[in-house]
């Protein structure tokens, strides 16, 4: 449970709000880091610990784009096809990483360790095409950077995996 | 000249406390705290004619003067939502000149009284925000943040706090709902922030943008004066230009107001690259109307004045450039995307018409249009326009539709006459396959197996 393995983190989210509801964005990113996504347990558990209804932290994680309601790849490409990054090429980057994944948009590699998905501005219109790794920037991309960047990743999951 | 804003351009480790210290940083709210009241602070940044940076162009100190002195409790909440769509100039703020931020957020604050600030990070910008709570940290350390500010007496911790990817919490009102851990929609107004019941929870609160705030130390440590003599009358001050698509050196450039769409985009951006020529401008991200990239466009200046006098609006300064080769029906298509995907759902008319207009876009795009789609795209948009919902979000939505309609009509009527030819050709095919069967009796080989079709 969060509210024991997380304690100190939760009281020092805590102590920045008058009022505890405000702690609740943090809380459900300390809940995704844990669960890996928001499942209907995971969001009853984040309501306890803010005092709300359970139906407002699903109302919250469905709201914005960084919570995931569904489980995800171990690393999560949120590249942005809006209009700047697409001007530069985006929408082709898109579609060659999706092929060179053999996934569709929004999929899931097989092998569970890749999902892809197209979001809105990123704030790095200078740097395009880019993505975000489970929330790290990666810009100023081409499809040869980023299957290095899949390698790398393919060989620290199995690294991982390995221990 | 030296950077007021960008400073990380002259001095590249500006992002660190001691750098930062070592070149005049925290002098501004030094002075401020202990050489002015907070009254004598407002009419300073008043005086210097400071605009709100985010978009709106409200004037700082105004905004700073609404607040109530006899209440209790009051906040400053610094919007770092940056999300609009070419618009990336916070973010340098952000994570060059961390420091910078925090003393003006620091000065604001002080010139309020407020108990706290809160930095309402967008949540993409992860690593930036966990960064900047480590300098908060340096600059609380050396007693510039949090208990007894300079041995004043007075206490102003500051916070950061994190968005989750919503468009719409860039609006000031939605902002505050979603600091309250509310659903990040706007609000009703009256009343507004500054007001009781209006702010963060419901206390007075003033809400500035990143770059608004990281002028405000320059302009007490130099006078209102001297910042008033940068720029034009009416645009006083330097402003971060922030350009993207089709030019030859994307990147944010720190100008005075007054220099042309020309100079900023030919003699600082480079040009257009691989020797295209400029076909149509977004001054301001996807809010603002779009701008054919005519000689009288070209040569006006970049104030809030002069772009509004040209039928769009400086906003935020975020310049999406489009060469010859763009179709416009497709850059108005993915605008009208982002903002459905960014219409929070609370007023209908934004709901609704960003969710239809992004419908008929498709339909265009799939080469299905008729001309009654294109009435569709002239009367949608006003309907959403003139004050009907709570935010500008849907009035900003119809801007891309409206202004494309107006100066790009004939690419539309192309991809209908298109759609057009078409249907007629497939209706022939159709008669076609109507006369076989007569004759047959039975289908064809190529329509049975859908060739036709």
């Amino acid at each position: 449970m969060l509210a024991e393995k997380y304690a100190d983190r939760i009281e020092k989210i805590f102590s920045k709000y008058p009022d505890k509801r405000s702690a609740i964005m943090d809380l459900l990113y300390l809940a995704q880091e844990e669960y890996g996504w928001l499942s209907g347990d995971a969001l009853e558990e984040v309501a306890a610990l803010v005092d709300v209804d359970p139906t407002q932290a699903h109302s919250i994680a469905g709201f914005y784009t960084m919570y995931s309601e569904k489980p995800k790849g171990k690393y999560w490409f949120q590249v942005c096809t809006d209009l700047p990054c697409a001007l530069r090429g985006a929408d082709d980057f898109y579609q060659a990483l999706c092929e060179y994944l053999g996934v569709e948009d929004g999929g899931t590699t097989e092998d569970g360790l890749f999902t892809v998905e197209q979001v809105m501005c990123l704030a790095a219109c200078d740097r395009a095409p880019m993505m975000q790794c489970n929330f790290h920037y990666h810009e100023n991309l081409d499809l040869d950077k980023v299957k290095a960047l899949v390698e790398q990743l393919r060989q620290e999951a199995a690294a991982a995996q390995g221990e | 000249m030296e950077h007021i804003l960008l400073r990380d351009l002259d001095i590249p480790d500006i992002r660190n406390f001691d750098v930062y210290v070592a070149n005049g940083g925290y002098e501004g709210l030094k002075k401020a705290v202990r050489e002015h009241t907070p009254e004598e602070v407002i009419q300073i940044v008043l005086e210097s004619n400071l605009r709100g940076r985010g978009g709106a162009g409200f004037p700082t100190g105004r905004k700073w003067s609404f607040i109530p002195k006899d209440a209790p409790i009051k906040y400053v909440v610094v919007n770092a939502d940056e999300s609009e769509p070419g618009t990336f100039k916070d973010r340098q703020i952000l994570e060059k000149n961390p420091h910078q931020l925090i003393e003006g957020a620091m000065i604001a604050a002080y010139a309020i009284q407020a108990t706290a600030v809160y930095i309402y990070c967008r949540g993409e910008f992860w690593d930036l925000a966990h960064a900047l709570e480590e300098e908060i940290e340096a600059a609380r350390q050396a007693n510039l943040v949090g208990d007894d500010v300079l041995g004043s007496g007075w206490n102003c911790p500051v916070y950061v706090h994190l968005g989750a990817g919503a468009y719409i919490c860039g609006e000031e009102s939605a902002l505050l709902n979603s600091l309250q851990g509310l659903l990040g929609q706007p609000r009703v107004r009256p009343p507004f922030p500054a007001q009781p019941g209006g702010g963060l929870y419901y206390a007075p609160t003033v809400v500035n943008n990143v770059e608004t705030l990281a002028n405000v130390p320059w302009i007490i440590l130099n006078g209102a004066a001297a910042y008033k003599a940068i720029g034009t009358p009416e645009s006083s001050g330097v402003k971060i230009f922030c350009l993207s698509g089709h030019v030859a050196r994307p990147g944010n450039y720190e100008l005075p107001f007054g220099i042309t769409f020309r100079e900023l985009i030919f003699e600082h951006g480079g040009g257009i690259p691989n020797g295209k020529k400029l076909k149509a401008i977004l001054p301001s991200g996807a809010s603002g109307p779009v701008l054919p990239a005519t000689g009288e466009v070209l040569d006006a200046p970049l104030t809030y004045e002069s772009v509004a006098a040209l039928g769009s609006t400086l906003g935020s300064a975020s310049f999406i450039l489009m060469d010859e080769d763009t179709d416009m029906v497709w850059a108005a298509a993915k605008m009208t995307h982002f903002f459905k995907h960014e219409s929070c759902g609370k007023c209908t008319p934004c709901r609704e018409g960003t969710y239809w207009l992004e419908r008929i876009y498709r339909r265009l795009l799939r080469g299905e249009g008729t001309m009654r789609d294109l009435e569709l795209l002239k009367s949608i948009p006003r309907n959403m326009q003139g004050g009907v919902t709570l935010c500008a979000l849907g009035e900003f939505a119809a801007n891309p539709v409206l202004s494309t309609v107006q100066h790009f009509y004939a690419e539309y009527e192309e991809y209908v006459r298109h759609a057009e030819a078409t249907r007629e050709a497939r209706q022939a095919a159709e008669q076609m396959h109507d006369y076989t069967l007569g004759e047959a009796g039975e289908l064809p080989e190529a329509v049975g197996q859908g060739g036709v079709r």
